[in-house]
């Protein structure tokens, strides 16, 4: 049924990690097409899907992502993304994402100030995103984190109006889907661990979908993630209605 | 020439762990009296500018775009006039 293959650019800033994991997730796991963008690099390569990695681009040198915000690809995915492209920051392409204006808040120090890298539960607070299609409403995902800054802040209003519309796409959880003090591993408002923007083209999310999906290793749920980019892309300007304002 | 002297402090209303951190280590340390400890950055650039008001506005808008981050954080700075 899938003869045509999205293609998926994987950018790579200095100090991506993440970079090989995303585009052999995309491309040996999920049996899609993947390319490796340089961060100098003007032109997407005709991506479908872009995808910001992990990592710690620059050094996170000022603040995370603050620097590879100016990287030259940047632009073209500032204007890939406003023209509705399907953009994922994962990690350290969330913090990215957030310092170039193209989500809102920003993602502070742990606030245990530690480096936490284990597997978490998400609940799925919205499942009618092309992100999540193909995730039931609050299912629970066993996905891992592996970050030192991935406290999410936004203020009350801009709370406000994410959780008004639909746009708190994973929250940090028990086994059991509640989300509870205990589960959030960074102490994330509102146990906030992904958002998408006003027209649900831009995933942010600091759990690592890419590292969930080699049976070999034990877990698969990031595979639901790419999965239903991948079937939101096959199947082109189809008229799904994202539960976000407006919608495309 | 004109060297700017800038600060970047987090927002009143953000939690600093690393200024809590701090906190308790100076209580460790057995020095009394610390009753509160917030971290920032300090940031000198060495700015060309023909005038004082050119200087200020290259500051700002560095500060503005780059330095600090308004979502959590507020900057102050001063300017000296040097070599």
């Amino acid at each position: 049924m899938m003869e045509r293959k999205l293609k998926f650019g994987v950018v790579v800033f200095p100090g991506s990690n993440c970079d090989h994991d995303a585009h052999y997730a995309a491309q040996e796991i999920m049996g899609q097409q993947a390319v490796l963008l340089w961060h100098k690099d003007t032109d997407l390569q005709g991506a479908d899907v872009v995808i910001l990695p992990g990592g710690f681009s620059y050094g996170d040198y000022l603040r995370c992502g603050a620097i590879a915000r100016f990287s030259p690809v940047m632009r073209e995915v500032v204007k890939f993304a406003s023209s509705g492209g399907t953009v994922i920051g994962i990690c350290n392409g969330f913090q990215v994402l957030v310092e170039a204006g193209l989500l809102p808040g920003v993602l502070l120090r742990n606030a245990s100030l530690r480096f936490v890298c284990r597997y978490v539960h998400l609940r799925v607070e919205n499942a009618a995103t092309r992100f999540t299609e193909k995730c039931l409403p609050h299912e629970v995902l066993s996905i891992p984190v592996a970050h030192g800054d991935g406290n999410y802040f936004a203020d009350a209003e801009t709370l406000r109006r994410l959780e008004g519309e639909g746009r708190i796409v994973f929250r940090y959880c028990d086994e059991s889907g509640n989300p509870t003090e205990a589960s959030n591993p960074n102490g994330s408002l509102a146990n906030i661990a992904g958002i998408i923007n006003g027209s649900g083209n831009v995933l942010g999310m600091m759990p690592h979908p890419e590292r969930a999906v080699d049976p070999r290793l034990g877990h698969t749920d990031g595979r639901k993630i790419l999965q239903s980019i991948i079937e939101y892309g096959i199947a082109g300007e189809h008229s799904f209605i994202s539960a976000a304002s407006g919608g495309r | 020439m004109y060297h700017a002297r800038i600060r970047i402090t987090l927002r009143p209303s953000i939690l600093d762990p690393q200024g809590k951190a701090i906190e308790h280590a100076v209580a460790s340390l057995g020095v009394g009296g610390v009753v509160g400890v917030r971290m920032g950055k300090y940031i000198e650039a060495s700015i060309d500018a023909a005038s004082e008001a050119d200087a200020r506005k290259t500051t700002d808008e560095i500060c503005k775009k780059l330095l600090a981050n308004p979502v959590m954080e507020d900057f102050t700075y001063e300017l000296v006039r040097g070599e």
